[in-house]
């Protein structure tokens, strides 16, 4: 909690108070910090673009996992295995390795410094991530749900709409949280793929933090502000979580 | 109404689980599958319900061939030993979802759903989830909903393996109620010869993806075709011994136990099989023959008594009334009543027909 704290104590202070005192609390509290961020769009388009990417990550990271993860659930097919394996390496490269194939490919199908580009890329770790999530709670689902609904005349789409997917929400709901946190914590990617119409809001922060000098309360301020969707989300999930947990693929 | 299935056969890979059957289910019966685990009873009911494609052969239903039908567009009913329900949905919303998708209209779905619901019990749960249910509850949604459309199939797989024994009675008891009125065919499989017996109609043992014996399940009971059969429909297990006949006197092998018998069959070597409920610690039946043993385990099951003992070479079961408590290593002395014998040849066919 200290450095929490700490950050949020400095968002209320001068940057002369942060540099020459030592204090437990603000002597001078001022919210002039957060006016700047909401007023300055340099600064609030940040957490816009973010948002945006994320939210576009998030939905899309779900859309494709959940037929994958149907399929590597109930059906057997010819490496299966390897398959669901290698998507799960997927995850331990470094992004960093894929920053300049990236940024060259955006590039060259005119898609550098958009939203869509930045949500696209973080699909390369968030996917299979997903994938490997439901697959769990896909598969914690007897198939004999599925016969059972065929049996009461069920067609695959409808029962895989009306009845699999509100029987493995709390499923979904914990993938969109992780897709939404890995893609809101990741910088390197988005840093590179963007110049200033999607710049998100770390860029941001990186960026200012050189132009006039060191504005620290300005920096903890925003610093501050970047906990709160988090929050927000871990707030809406936090039971789905813990059933997550119970469950034991998160 | 009746389905047939004709040369029926299943393969996985190179192993076989179904061999080629032939069965034919008439309507208004309820028909028992009656084996051990990995029998091949669920698989058999996939088959008949569209689930699952055999291999190769054909299934007939009222006089067309549905091999290969989609499952939605036959009127079957399933309930597994799991209690499947639709965990999003109300009890309610479970039971009349096979009526919403085929477009029956509200007025008749609340109607058909108050009246199956009542029959089960459920009138009070309709607005619960089903894990807010306990374990009875949820099968009877479950049997609900394979109850509320017009089914031509009903088939019910283990449905009361995962209830608790008092529930397991209950729902015994009420099940063949529940089918009496109806124009289809039901289909039920279970492990336990008790179940089959106390459903009735009609029953086919099976062993290991072969269907043994088709038939009355009181014939199927007292008269085995073969010793399989026998075995199959028998819990606990059924002592098989060793036996000569000459004239009119049976003995055992390697034994001196021995008693008149009237059995019309040449003299000769046959097997016998002894179900443990006709060797008792008390005479009953009109002919007796005593068997002395030594006590290897002695069990009570709520009023009977079971007790393993040895004799000769062989380990033997008995199933008593009453509580009847022996010592482990005892000697004692059991009446085995000679009229409820079967006898098998020598290709363990049954010889005493009646």
């Amino acid at each position: 909690m200290l450095p929490i704290y700490w950050l949020i104590n400095m968002s209320f202070k001068t940057t002369t108070e942060i540099i020459n005192t030592y204090s437990l609390w603000p002597r001078e509290f001022t919210t002039e910090n957060y006016v700047k961020i909401f007023t300055d769009s340099t600064w609030y388009m940040g957490y816009v673009n973010s948002i945006t990417y994320t939210v576009f990550n998030t939905l899309i990271s779900v859309a494709a996992a959940l037929p994958a993860a149907y399929a590597f659930s109930r059906y057997k097919f010819l490496g299966d295995k390897h398959l669901f394996f290698w998507l799960l390496t997927n995850r331990m490269a470094p992004p960093a390795v894929f920053a300049l194939p990236f940024f060259q490919f955006y590039s060259s199908v005119n898609l550098f410094d958009t939203h869509i580009a930045v949500a696209l890329s973080h699909c390369l770790f968030n996917i299979p991530l997903a994938v490997w999530i439901l697959e769990g709670f896909m598969s914690a689902v007897p198939k004999e749900l599925d016969e059972t609904a065929y049996v009461d005349g069920y067609s695959f789409n409808r029962f895989f709409f009306k009845i699999f997917i509100p029987t493995i929400a709390a499923g979904i709901g914990i993938t969109m949280f992780f897709c939404f946190m890995f893609s809101w914590v990741e910088l390197l990617l988005a840093k590179t793929l963007t110049a200033t119409e999607a710049k998100p809001i770390a860029a941001t922060m990186t960026r200012t933090a050189s132009t006039s000098g060191y504005e620290l309360g300005l920096l903890a301020a925003a610093g501050s502000l970047t906990i709160i969707p988090g929050a927000i989300v871990i707030y809406f999930v936090r039971n789905y979580i813990a059933k997550g947990f119970a469950m034991g693929r998160v | 109404m009746s389905l047939e299935l004709k040369n029926v056969e299943k393969k996985v890979g190179i192993e076989t689980h179904i061999y080629p059957t032939n069965i034919k289910l008439e309507k208004n019966t309820i028909n028992v599958l009656l084996g051990s685990t990995l029998a091949g009873k669920t698989t058999l009911m996939q088959i008949m319900a569209g689930l699952d494609k055999p291999t190769s052969g054909e299934i007939w239903f009222n006089g067309e061939n549905v091999t290969g039908k989609q499952v939605q567009k036959r009127n079957v009913s399933m309930v597994y030993q799991q209690f499947i329900n639709y965990p999003s949905f109300t009890v309610y919303e479970n039971i009349a979802s096979p009526l919403k998708i085929t477009g029956v209209n509200s007025d008749e779905i609340k109607e058909r759903v108050g009246k199956v619901a009542e029959l089960l019990k459920l009138s009070a749960m309709l607005d619960k989830k089903p894990d807010e249910l306990s374990g009875g509850q949820q099968q009877r949604t479950a049997l609900a909903r394979a109850l509320v459309k017009d089914s031509d199939l009903i088939l019910l797989d283990e449905p009361l393996a995962n209830l608790d024994f008092k529930l397991r009675e209950e729902l015994r008891e009420e099940l063949p109620k529940l089918f009496e009125d109806r124009e289809c065919i039901v289909v039920y499989a279970t492990t336990e010869p008790s179940d089959a017996l106390m459903i009735g109609g009609n029953t086919a043992t099976i062993l290991e993806g072969k269907i043994i014996q088709y038939g009355k399940t009181l014939d199927v009971y007292n008269r085995p075709e073969n010793l399989t059969s026998a075995k199959v429909f028998s819990d606990p297990p059924m002592n098989i011994a060793e036996i000569s006949k000459s004239g009119d006197t049976c003995k055992l092998i390697d034994n001196s136990v021995q008693w008149k018998s009237n059995v019309k069959i040449k003299d000769g070597n046959y097997k016998i099989g002894i179900r443990p409920h006709n060797i008792t610690t008390y005479k009953e039946g009109n002919n007796t023959v005593e068997i002395n043993g030594k006590v290897l385990i002695s069990e009570l099951s709520g009023s009977e008594s079971l007790i393993h003992f040895t004799n000769g070479n062989l380990n033997w079961v008995s199933l008593s009334n009453g509580i009847q408590q022996k010592n482990i290593g005892e000697n004692t002395k059991l009446f085995m009543n000679v009229d409820e014998f079967l006898y098998f040849d020598e290709n363990n066919r049954l010889v005493n027909h009646g």
